[in-house]
Parts: structure tokens; sequence; C-alpha cells
């Protein structure tokens, strides 16, 4: 249960931290806040010969909220993100999503773009990342490029970036004003990994959907979103809207069964879930649309 | 990144060629430095170079919270950190807790039986009551959550939230009535 032995770097800077993984990529790994990554390298699941510990890199602790989207740095804890309140004012759905991220400890030290980095199907982040058309920004020696959550995450754990590259921070993009998210999950103890969760967004206007969305959690094996839109699209805002949905995301769910649920729970789960958000969020939509 | 398990034998030869480092790290608000290796955990490096062995381990991958240590003031898991990365940083633990109200409760409620847990549920619950100072029962639960208890059944350590919440409000009551009678003595003489 201890990590194995491996180089320590302490790189001040993005582009010493870059220079670092240019080198020992191969057999490299970036630690943020470690909340996934101590884990693997104590259980020895990983052991890599190279950690580049970027907690001193100056700059990547930012949270700004722009006209569309709000922007975090590498090193943004959970918590910071979770408590800001320019981010949850224009975009609620982070907040509605990190109170579900394990434990308030494991969120004062974990960072969400390492989480999103992990490219955990079972993690929140990722999923919301997904739904909100969001993008990450990756850095290497060899030049900076910006990646869509669509085509980041490639599989279970398993991303698009190459070894040297890292991650440096992600944008989220805001929605339109009188649109609602909610986000659900549900876990056998407090805390733990989702058995299932669904993130929503839905659009309502003049008492009728216009809009809907859904991306999902340890259902699929990369966040990829639903777009109940054609489905929805005209109907009032009820339980019937709500089931034909449930019907649909059941199909596109491919669960898989463990020791915690089998695959058919997990997908039964979907439907209540999704459910459960679509009318959250369409109620919040109505409420903001009323306001106005 | 390098995947697999590593073949008997080789930690110990890789351990006597390993390289230290020193680190300082500012625990229960006293400078310690001591050296270690880069891949200690701050929960060893508080155990075994400095000594601090209040700080329990149980899983080592952040399930039990039994490390649980207060980093610049917030709690974090001390298995899920390596020391060489709090450098600089500051660090209570429980022997730095100073029979707080939090230590009081545990005692007038039975919070513990064996103690193993106890440390991390101290750190988590002293930092949780300076944010929410007078939590209800089902916030005391979800703010404990993060810990195991394999003696208690929990029932006495939510207990033991409420009325550390409680003592709070009575210490700091009580000092104002000293602060008062200063003030009251101040004017007599």
């Amino acid at each position: 249960m201890k990590p194995s032995v491996f180089v320590h770097h302490a790189p001040r800077s993005v582009d010493e931290a870059l220079a670092v993984l240019a080198e020992h990529g191969h057999d490299g790994k970036v630690l943020a806040g470690g909340q996934s990554l101590i884990p693997m390298l104590n259980m020895r699941l990983a052991a890599p010969g190279h950690l580049v510990d970027i907690n001193r890199v100056a700059g990547l602790d930012t949270v700004e909220v722009t006209a569309d989207a709000v922007h975090i740095g590498a090193l943004v804890r959970h918590t910071q993100l979770e408590r800001h309140e320019g981010a949850f004012v224009h975009l609620p759905l982070l907040r509605q999503a990190l109170v579900h991220v394990a434990h308030p400890v494991i969120r004062n030290r974990g960072t969400t773009v390492g989480s999103i980095a992990h490219a955990d199907p079972c993690a929140e982040m990722p999923a919301v990342l997904a739904l909100t058309s969001g993008y990450v920004e990756v850095a290497s020696s060899r030049g900076t490029r910006t990646v869509a959550a669509r085509d980041f995450f490639l599989g279970p754990l398993e991303s698009c970036l190459e070894e040297d590259e890292m991650v440096t921070g992600a944008s989220f993009g805001r929605f339109a004003a009188g649109v609602g998210t909610a986000f659900a999950e549900s876990t056998r103890r407090h805390g733990d990994y989702a058995l299932a969760g669904v993130a929503a967004v839905v659009s309502v206007t003049d008492g009728l959907i216009t809009s809907a969305r859904a991306s999902f959690v340890s259902v699929t094996p990369t966040p990829d979103v639903l777009d109940l839109s054609d489905l929805l699209t005209g109907s009032a805002p009820e339980d019937g809207a709500w089931a034909k949905a449930a019907d649909l995301a059941r199909e596109h769910v491919d669960p898989e069964t463990d020791i915690h649920a089998s695959a058919q729970y997990r997908r039964m789960l979907v439907g209540v879930l999704i459910a459960r958000v679509l009318a959250q969020a369409a109620s919040s939509s109505t409420a903001v649309a009323a306001r106005d | 990144m390098t995947e697999g398990t590593q073949t008997p034998g080789t930690d110990a030869e890789a351990l006597s060629a390993e390289p230290l480092v020193e680190i300082t790290l500012r625990v229960n608000d006293v400078l310690h430095t001591a050296a270690a290796p880069t891949r200690r955990l701050l929960s060893d490096f508080l155990r075994h170079e400095l000594r601090l062995t209040g700080t329990h381990v149980g899983c080592e991958h952040g399930v039990c919270g039994a490390c649980t240590v207060l980093f610049d003031g917030a709690p974090i898991r001390s298995c899920l950190m390596f020391a060489v990365s709090a450098q600089d940083h500051a660090i209570t633990t429980v022997e730095g807790l100073a029979m707080n109200a939090v230590q009081q409760a545990f005692i007038e409620c039975h919070g513990l039986q064996c103690g193993f847990c106890t440390p991390g549920f101290l750190t988590t619950i002293t930092a949780y009551l300076q944010e929410n100072p007078a939590p209800t029962e089902a916030e005391a639960r979800e703010a404990i959550s993060g810990n195991l208890c394999r003696c208690t059944g929990y029932q006495n350590i939510v207990r033991s939230v409420l009325r550390a919440a409680e003592i709070q409000v009575l210490r700091a009551a009580e000092i104002q009535v000293l602060r008062g009678a200063e003030i009251a003595r101040g004017g007599d003489g």
C-alpha cells in the first residue's frame, strides 16, 4: 500500500512542467489533487517513473466567468469551484453536480480539471463538461490546442491526451438565460461512486419544451450527450414526456454489472433519475421564464 | 505511464538507493524539518519522521478518513498527499486540537470505542463546525459521511457533533462573562 519509487518534479511554471513531460512523458504522470492518482499509486495499479507535481505552478488556480463560459485552471479544487458565487449564478449545474463529487474532504484537495483528465466514466464532472458543450485546453512543448469534450473522452479512463501533453484548463459552456438544469445520482452510501447519475438541461418557452439534453454518469463508457429535443420539443413539461424520455435513455445507456449493482438495475435507475432531473430542470426553466 | 506490479525484492534495492529530500512543514504551529523519500505519504511522514502517531492510517486510499488532518485549515486525507507536496504548508493533526469542544463532546457522549477512527473524526468535525456552527442532526450525519467507524454505529458520534456545537456556544458565553468581569474589575480600580 505504498507507492513505488518515482522521480518527483516540482515545476514552477507551465513551461517547466511541459519540458519535463517532453522528456519523461512516456513514463510520467501529472499530479494535481491526486485524489484518484494517489490511490492508484498506493495500490500500485499505476507505477510511473516520474511524477510532475504541478501544485506549485503559478496561475492555474483561477475561476473566470465570461459571457459564454466558466473557465477554470488546472489547480482549481472542487471546493473552490463549488463555492464560487459567479460560477453558481451563471452556471448552476456546476454546483448541482459538484456536491455529489465524493466527500467534502476529497473535494478540498481534488481538482475538477484532474477529474476530467482522469476520464473516469463514473465521475460527475466529465458528464457536466460534455453536457455544457465544454472543452479542455491542452498544452505540450509542441504548442497548445483546445479539444471539445466529445473528442476528448475515448473510453473508460482513456482520453486523447498524448504522453507529452497536460490539460491546463477547462471551459464549461454557459446556457442561454431561462434554461433550466438539474443533476441527480444514486449511490449505495453518501459520497460513493454513483450506481447511475444523470445531468439534464431543459428549456421551456410558453409552457412547451423547446429543447432537452442529458448526459450520464457510470452507465456509458464515455460521457456522451443524449439529445432529447426531437422527442420532446412541443410537449408540455409533464409526466408523459418524461416517461418517453426515460424509455429512450434506458435504451441509450450501456451499463455494466459489477459487485455494486446489476446492469439491469442501473438501467432502471437511469429511467427514474432522468425523469426526475428533466422535471426539475424544466421547472427551473419555467421559473426563470416566469421571472422575466 | 508504466503499469504493473512491483516484483518482489526490487523494492528493498530501490529503497537503499532512494534519494532523500529535506521537507519542512509547520505542524501544530511548530516548524519541523526531516529527510524523506519523495514518495513518502504525508500520513507516514507525520507518523514515522515526526513521530506524531495521533494521525492513524486505515485504508491508505482515501476511503476510511482515519488519516484526516487539516491542511491550511481545511480537512484533507493525509494518505492522499505526498509530504513533499505539503512543503511550507500548515498542518494541524489531532495532537494540535488542544482539547477543543469536539474532543470534550466525544468524552461526554461516548463518541468513541476502540478509538482508531477518532483522530479523523475529530479533525473533520472541528473544521466542519467552524463553517457550520449549528448543524441539524441530518447535517451532522452528512458531515461525518466520509469517515468510517466500525465500533460505534455512529449514533454517539452524531450526538457528539451536536454536543460539540453546544459546547462551543457555552465556551463562547463563558469567555464573554469572564471578559465582562475583567472590565468590571478594571472599573473598580
